[in-house]
């Protein structure tokens, strides 16, 4: 596989033989995170037209047809649309909270994103406790949701927030007891090395087997539950609460909740593939030795982008097929069902990994 | 133990009931979609039967409709689409009868219930599929649906069986 890590080094060193190493890493930094920005915009855009054609097809429609050829264009007109729009400052609102709001959940969500490990060695984020910065600070953003709740002097805002808070806040257990799950296997909590012990021994999913398939199955559910959609689209249940939180707001604030959501979206199928389906590691098939060379052509990127926007579908499926919970259910459905399940999983996980059933 | 039965059976039940919802959408996902790209496909694009676009009255090769001018369907109307004019005639044998003169239509006040096509005794009127109907003078939307010359098909003469007298028995029967 190639090695990232062979051209950053050498950018590095290109840098550094020009100038003193502060400067070189402040310059370094500011690229990888104007990168890092143009991805989720890129990403956010690609996720729109996805989910807009996906819930199309699932209702037998055809989608955006019309804006550039089937409808591709569409979705950047839109956000040119949000750009041109005026952001409007109500009266009654907290105006300080009211405009700090997003920032902190896009904040939240574009750290979360450079956790992401796109190649060997690609990795922007990446130290021993990658996977509890990732939990910390994904959820961070329940913090901006709260806090747009609370600011918009909006009493079905407030309600949409709340829910979304009690929401979040349980289901990071399940997300929080899967990865443990995960990891108990890995013995490992950096992506890097996640990632790169799946690239030698296997795919997470297929080395735990049952365990691993029930926590990937827990991990959807929670995951969707933790980007408020699907099933759980209750902290903005357009029909009672209007939008819920971002009721209140307008042109580009709103827009970053917009994608906010779609982008936790992808770093949720991300994570997903990061730690059950390898990451950026290829498909092996012991003993097809050919078919693994094939394999092994394809970059790494390809593959952690495929997988993640694999995960994505069944996200999109989940979401186009169920209705939506009443708040006490979904409560229900993580205290009662998902979090003892994981817990028993957990047990399963760590019996098996210590009688050594894993392959 | 009950409560602990019903848990696991709410739990694997539910799990049953979410993959038919699964495999119903994704069976949704790949059929053909009932999407219609209307100006683009307004060659070969075809209107399901049960579509009631405007009020027709067919005539056959010869000319010929089915209307008896008895204004059911002018009765029936609930806003007055229709009129109906009719005009008396002598024929051959010379029996004054009642035809068909005029047979006025509406579109522009029709609002497309279909109680007169439900109200006609003969099948004589019926809603087509045409759908492109947006003209720019109202008086256009007043339609003469007889065409001209045109004249009421005539039933086929069932000449009466001589044998008459075993007629009676059948009434008989039906009452």
């Amino acid at each position: 596989m190639f090695n990232f890590n062979i051209v950053s080094s050498w950018i590095h060193g290109l840098l550094t033989g020009v100038m003193p190493e502060w400067a070189a890493i402040l310059i370094e930094s500011i690229v990888v995170a104007l990168v890092i920005i143009t991805l989720y915009a890129i990403f956010a855009i690609l996720l729109i037209y996805m989910e807009r054609k996906i819930c199309a097809f699932f209702q037998c429609r055809l989608g955006p047809m019309r804006v550039g050829p089937y409808g591709t264009i569409q979705v950047l007109s839109d956000v040119l649309k949000m750009m041109t729009k005026e952001v409007i400052n109500l009266r009654q609102t907290d105006h300080f909270l009211h405009n700090m709001a997003p920032f902190l959940v896009v904040t939240a969500s574009m750290v979360t994103f450079a956790c992401l490990p796109w190649n060997a060695g690609a990795q922007i984020i990446d130290f021993n406790v990658g996977v509890f910065f990732f939990l910390a600070i994904s959820s961070l953003g329940v913090v901006g949701i709260l806090l747009a709740g609370w600011s918009s002097n909006n009493k079905y805002s407030l309600i949409g927030a709340m829910r979304s808070g009690a929401q979040i806040i349980s289901y990071e257990l399940s997300i929080g007891m899967t990865m443990l799950t995960m990891i108990c296997l890995t013995g490992t909590m950096s992506f890097s090395e996640i990632c790169a012990q799946q690239a030698t021994e296997g795919w997470n999913i297929f080395r735990g087997h049952l365990p691993a398939v029930i926590a990937f199955l827990i991990y959807l559910v929670a995951g969707n539950a933790e980007c408020n959609r699907g099933p759980f689209d209750l902290p903005e249940s357009e029909s009672e609460l209007t939008a819920g939180y971002h009721t209140e707001y307008s042109g580009m604030h709103f827009g970053y909740y917009y994608l906010a959501e779609y982008l936790n979206l992808f770093i949720c199928a991300g994570m997903a593939s990061t730690i059950f389906l390898g990451g950026w590691a290829p498909l092996h098939i012991a003993g097809l030795d050919g078919f693994n060379m094939v394999m092994d052509y394809i970059p790494g990127a390809v593959w952690f982008i495929g997988k993640t926007f694999f995960v994505v579908f069944l996200l999109m499926w989940l979401r186009w097929t169920f209705p939506r919970l009443r708040i006490d259910q979904i409560l229900s459905l993580e205290w009662k069902y998902l979090v003892p399940i994981s817990m028993i999983n957990l047990i399963l996980m760590a019996l098996i990994v210590s009688f050594g059933l894993h392959f | 133990m009950n409560n602990e039965n019903n848990y696991i059976q709410g739990l694997f039940g539910g799990l049953k009931t979410l993959c038919i919802g699964l495999k119903t959408t994704m069976r949704e996902f790949f059929t053909k979609k009932i999407t219609e790209q209307y100006p683009e496909n307004r060659g070969e694009l075809q209107m399901f039967d049960r579509f009631r676009g405007s009020l027709t009255m067919p005539h056959n090769a010869n000319n010929e409709h089915k209307c008896i001018a008895c204004g059911l369907c002018q009765m029936a109307c609930p806003n007055d689409t229709i009129t109906v004019t009719s005009e008396f005639y002598e024929d051959e044998e010379g029996k004054k009868k009642k035809r068909l003169a005029s047979y006025v239509y509406n579109l522009g006040s029709c609002m497309f219930c279909q109680l007169c096509v439900r109200a006609c005794p003969h099948g004589a009127i019926t809603f087509d599929q045409s759908f492109e109907n947006a003209v720019f003078d109202r008086a256009k939307l007043v339609k003469t649906l007889n065409q001209p010359g045109s004249r009421v098909e005539e039933k086929k003469i069932v000449k009466k069986a001589p044998a008459a007298p075993a007629q009676p028995a059948a009434p008989a029967a039906n009452a």
